[in-house]
């Protein structure tokens, strides 16, 4: 049984204009212990998607699938009280812009400390001890103090490790990454990354990393898919995917890597949908 | 803390100095003569008049005479009432509690009402409730105190009979005034009814002087909730599967506060000016009511001081405000 299997993926957003269709009939499956990289660039809906599976979107969203299984869970199914038993303990998130994600009115200790103590009913003091020892493990200098730091006083980078402390506080069995580390330096960015993949073999732990950098899948990645205007342009091995890229999109997306720029301009991607016969949404 | 506390009581210090010369300036800015006002109808002698313009030190330069009024004022020496010979700080502080109780009842009202519904009305935007509850702040702001004030009297003590018409309490109970709040003290007083009575008696005023409050309020507290749950940081909370209102009641509106904490600030600033109007309405025996009774019959030592004090207590008002800022959200403090 996949880990987390998903069909059919529809995501439909009321605007002034009209329906707008987000996600057009997505597939993903997501093995234990696998790592899956979702590519595409702004507007692809690859976080729509993984919105949609934790049950985040607003309400103006219409979510419909064939299926939704998490360990043969279905997760449409659910009653949001049953969700969030699941949300934010079997399956965490981490997102972009760690500062902004930090709640700036509360510590970082006690940010943690709460998903101890919805998920877990852990004592005051466990949590406590508990939460550092997860600063700790994401190598967070002195967490013992960190922990009752504001995010404001944290960089960038320790605020995405605290978000990582947080997310994989109660053992998680899929992890989604959400651009983890575009908002950071590029320094920082190779250490966040090692730091997931170590957590995610350590842990054993299934996990979704969305991205727009072909860079990060070539480093993490198992399998990767290529996702463009709601779409699934391609699904492959990380190996094959950079050896013999099957979709033009995939093709134009390895070409306008930047190291492949020509002169003093860097390459673009064009419109792929209409050139593989599908109207673009 | 301690640096931002003292950087905030230095910028008081301005501020007041503004207030003494406005204050002291008035008097001299109205028309008519002071001296002649004090000297009654049947007028005085020219010689008394001389007289009194020395007594009052009108015949020295005006700077000196405001050098003379602020060190006055440092001194605690408010001026003294023209209508009861006593000091104004003393009229003040004896009317002061009914005011003050008035006040922290009606803001209350405002605050226990207005944020629930500010934060249903933005949880819920564009239902039934948001839009009933908009409109219906649209039309409490909109709504005259004085005519507000009498459709309730007409309306709940007139043809209803629920509450009383006016005053504190009913004149069957008496006891002596130890804190000047008519609820605490009816409550040391033991005396059966007493609390209840006086309760009854705070219901109309409360609601007419919260009302504006209470609306601006809610549509603050709506827009502010509006703009913090679209944050990353809600979509943290929920993605940790917290409980709604754990995620609305705690994360979201933890940072909504701010602009809400500043509204309360300024509308207790206001509420002042609606108390004038309310403790008229209801024959309430508070500043607001001595105050209008001052400017009416000219009595300008009243007026002087009692605009300073007032000032004084909005000044701290804002004061506790910004230190509010600083323990609802850290992080203000440090940019501050």
């Amino acid at each position: 049984m996949a880990l987390l299997e998903v069909d059919n993926l529809t995501v439909t957003f009321k605007t002034a204009a009209g329906p707008f269709v987000a996600l057009d009939g997505i597939s993903y499956r997501v093995d234990h212990r696998e790592v899956l990289a979702i590519v595409g660039e702004s507007g692809s809906g690859k976080s729509v998607a993984m919105l949609a599976i934790m049950g985040l979107l607003p309400s103006s969203a219409t979510v419909r699938a064939d299926r939704v299984l998490f360990e043969g869970h279905d997760m449409l199914a659910m009653t949001p009280r049953q969700r969030r038993q699941i949300i934010g303990k079997d399956i965490a998130m981490i997102f972009q812009e760690p500062m902004a994600s930090l709640n700036p009115c509360f510590t970082v200790g006690y940010q943690i400390e709460e998903v101890l103590r919805y998920h877990m009913g852990m004592g005051r003091r466990a949590r406590r001890t508990r939460a550092i020892e997860l600063l700790d493990e994401v190598h967070i200098a002195d967490p013992a103090s960190r922990s009752r730091s504001f995010p404001h006083q944290m960089s960038g980078g320790q605020c995405q490790r605290a978000m990582i402390a947080m997310a994989i506080a109660c053992r998680p069995k899929l992890l989604i990454a959400d651009e983890p580390t575009t908002a950071l330096d590029v320094t920082i960015q190779k250490q966040i990354l090692e730091l997931l993949l170590q957590l995610q073999a350590e842990e054993g732990m299934g996990m979704i990393i969305i991205t727009h950098d072909m860079g990060v899948v070539a480093e993490t990645a198992d399998r990767v898919v290529v996702q463009y205007k709601g779409r699934k342009m391609e699904e492959a091995s990380v190996l094959n995917l950079f050896e013999s890229p099957r979709s033009p999109y995939t093709r134009g997306l390895l070409a306008a890597l930047p190291e492949n720029a020509t002169g003093d301009r860097l390459p673009v991607v064009g419109d792929f949908v209409a050139a593989d016969g599908v109207a673009p949404a | 803390m301690l640096r931002f506390l003292v950087s905030r009581l230095a910028l008081i210090v301005p501020t007041f100095f503004g207030i003494t010369v406005v204050a002291f300036l008035f008097p001299r800015l109205l028309r008519g003569d002071p001296v002649l006002l004090l000297a009654g109808e049947r007028g005085v002698t020219p010689e008394r008049y001389e007289q009194l313009v020395h007594q009052f030190g009108f015949d020295r330069p005006l700077v000196i005479q405001y050098l003379d009024y602020v060190w006055g004022l440092l001194g605690g020496d408010f001026g003294t009432s023209i209508a009861t010979k006593n000091p104004v700080l003393y009229d003040f502080f004896s009317l002061f509690p009914a005011t003050l109780e008035l006040s922290f009842f009606a803001i209350a009202f405002a605050i226990i009402i207005g944020i629930p519904a500010g934060i249903i009305a933005a949880v819920r935007r564009g239902s039934l409730f948001d839009q009933a509850a908009m409109g219906v702040a649209l039309v409490g702001y909109s709504m005259p105190i004085f005519w507000w004030g009498l459709l309730l009297v007409v309306v709940f003590s007139g043809m209803l009979g629920w509450t009383p018409i006016d005053g504190r309490i009913n004149v069957r109970y008496f006891f002596d005034s130890v804190t000047g709040f008519m609820t605490i003290d009816a409550l040391i007083s033991g005396q059966r009814g007493a609390f209840s009575d006086a309760v009854r008696h705070l219901i109309l005023p409360t609601i007419v002087l919260g009302t504006i409050p209470l609306a601006v309020i809610a549509r603050q507290t709506r827009s502010a909730m509006l703009e913090v749950l679209g944050e990353d940081y809600v979509r943290t909370a929920r993605a940790k599967g917290l409980p709604p209102r754990r995620v609305i009641g705690i994360h979201a509106l933890r940072n909504a506060l701010i602009p809400v904490v500043t509204t309360i600030g300024l509308q207790t600033g206001l509420l002042m000016g609606g108390a004038i109007l309310t403790e008229h309405v209801f024959s309430w025996p508070g500043i607001g009511k001595w105050l209008l009774d001052s400017i009416s019959s000219r009595d300008y030592p009243v007026v002087q001081g009692s605009l300073i004090i007032i000032a004084l207590i909005v000044m701290l008002v804002n004061l506790l405000v910004d230190v509010l800022y600083g323990l609802i959200n850290p992080g203000i403090r440090h940019r501050g």
